[in-house]
């Protein structure tokens, strides 16, 4: 009697976490520090085919924090593209039109040539395909 | 000789044997055939040719387009969702 008072408790205790968390959850996760700071002063920039790129010199540090970002974007991308119905390529590059589009005046992207360019006030050189 | 005038193009382009008086006199001499050949040329005829270059149609570039299109949104949702890794 008393085990199955606890149990039913607990159980509305774990759904009242899981549902707060869930609420929680879609509050953003912002930037590393480090990434924030990499990307404002041009370190890296947004590639056409929706991965992070080393614009300059490459330094251990920055390339490890890179190649963290870009596995973390290529499982979202393989996640959703499955769900989507779509190859992992093609969300990729959407997802790349739509991350050049959003980037901020002083920070780097890939131009259709492959070219690095630095985001101004005017819209950033994208392929014809992008929407 | 005798001089065949022709006031409009011919009915059918014959792709058989051609009989009769016509073929008889052109049959004695090329001249003939070449005089046929050029007044149905002038006579009219609308002469269409067929473009040197192959017509291509790019499927590949518009399906890759409308698979961009189909997906902006739920990247765009994506991108927003996971704001720490873009």
């Amino acid at each position: 009697m008393m085990t199955k008072t606890i149990r039913r408790m607990a159980l509305g205790a774990a759904l009242a976490a899981m549902t707060l968390g869930g609420l929680a959850a879609p509050a953003q996760a912002q930037r590393d520090p480090a990434y924030a700071a990499a990307r404002a002063e041009g370190k890296v920039g947004e590639k056409m085919d929706g991965y992070l790129g080393i614009v300059g010199a490459a330094t251990p540090a920055l390339q490890a924090m890179v190649d963290d970002i870009n596995i973390r974007r290529r499982a979202v991308y393989a996640e959703r593209a499955q769900a989507e119905g779509a190859t992992l390529e093609e969300y990729a590059l959407t997802a790349g039109c739509l991350a050049i589009a959003r980037t901020e005046v002083g920070e780097k992207y890939q131009a259709p040539d492959g070219s690095w360019q630095t985001r101004t006030s005017a819209p950033p050189l994208r392929h014809s395909r992008c929407p | 000789m005798i001089v065949a005038k022709l006031t409009s193009c011919a009915r059918r382009a014959h792709k058989g044997p051609v009989r009769g008086f016509m073929a008889r006199e052109m049959g004695k001499s090329g001249a003939g055939v070449m005089l046929l050949a050029g007044t149905l040329a002038l006579g009219g005829c609308i002469t269409v040719n067929a473009p040197a270059e192959p017509i291509v149609i790019e499927l590949n570039i518009n399906i890759t387009q409308e698979v961009i299109y189909r997906l902006a949104e739920d990247a765009g949702n994506t991108i927003e969702e996971n704001a720490d890794i873009f």
